[in-house]
């Protein structure tokens, strides 16, 4: 099955790129976008069929490697 | 002295680093990231570069490489372990360093000559160094170091704070700092101090004729402090 894993930098954690892109906006007129926070999302197929297992799983790649816990939250979706 | 530089694919300071090492005076070898164990060494050094293309997160990949546990071990038992650039943030994705090393504030690649301030405490790396402000080079795009607050405090209160980014007069204000680290933090170690990781290369400023020559004031205090 297919897990889906998003990571985003933790609030508090200044993400140039989300502000750049913000800022983008703005100019071009979306003058309602207060804020962008850019993340990584990683779609992951396992061969575990009980989706419980699977998300238990996934959740030890987040901590291991595909989030830094230092700077970044995951979710898994 | 005997030591070891790690090669990733993707390193492209291993053979500066060989270089320097050599000049002054340590029998260095050259050891593949994918080989079981690293051969007996005073000292290992991961060099800067750009390990599996910085995919994921900088260093991250590379922390996962098979030769990891053997540096970790030796860090761990009181190796010298230094890790240059992109070395720095491989100790920082293996846990051997705390904090993180962001993309630099402004978004730009930095290639530069800075300088910086050393903390001449009691570690192998700096102790009796004969200056305390080197000119050295940076060239990163993720070096703004980032930790905690309740981290950075701790870093401050144990004496971990390697280098700063600072005037050519020693000034650590923010005017010098290059990639928004907190505090101008250019470089850290571990409590113990065996293990510094920094973003400068000292190893591509040994010799007056291509660069300048502030590295060699580090490379020569370090074999002088190992022998």
């Amino acid at each position: 099955m297919k897990i889906k894993v998003i990571v985003t930098l933790k609030e508090g954690v200044l993400d140039p790129q989300g502000k750049a892109i913000q800022q983008t906006l703005n100019g071009m007129s979306f003058s309602e976008v207060k804020q962008v926070r850019q993340g990584k999302y990683f779609d992951i197929e396992v061969n575990i069929e009980d989706e419980k297992k699977a998300k238990a799983k996934v959740e030890e790649m987040c901590k291991k490697l595909l989030a830094n816990l230092v700077i970044e939250d995951y979710k898994i979706l | 002295m005997k030591s070891s530089v790690i090669i990733f694919p993707g390193s492209n300071c291993d053979r500066d680093m060989d270089v320097a090492l050599k000049k002054f005076g340590f029998k260095n070898q050259m050891v593949w990231h994918n080989d079981p164990e690293i051969p007996k060494s005073d000292l290992i050094v991961l060099p800067g570069g750009f390990a599996y293309g910085d995919y994921l997160r900088c260093g991250s990949i590379a922390a996962k490489s098979k030769i990891i546990k053997s540096v970790v071990d030796f860090a761990n038992s009181g190796g010298l372990v230094i890790g240059i650039c992109n070395g720095f943030q491989i100790l920082i994705e293996t846990g051997l360093l705390p904090g993180a090393l962001l993309t630099n504030k402004y978004l730009k690649f930095i290639c530069k000559n800075v300088f910086v301030k050393l903390n001449k405490n009691e570690s192998k790396y700096f102790k009796n160094i004969k200056k305390n402000v080197l000119e050295l080079h940076i060239a990163h795009n993720d070096g703004n170091y980032f930790c905690s607050k309740d981290e950075l405090k701790s870093l401050e209160d144990n004496n971990q704070i390697a280098v700063n980014y600072c005037g050519q007069n020693g000034e650590v204000t923010e005017k010098f700092n290059p990639n928004g680290s907190i505090n101008n933090i250019a470089g850290i170690f571990n409590k113990n101090k065996n293990i510094i990781g920094m973003m400068p290369h000292p190893e591509r400023m040994i010799d007056k004729y291509l660069s300048s020559n502030d590295g060699n004031f580090f490379f020569e205090n370090l074999i002088k402090n190992l022998k």
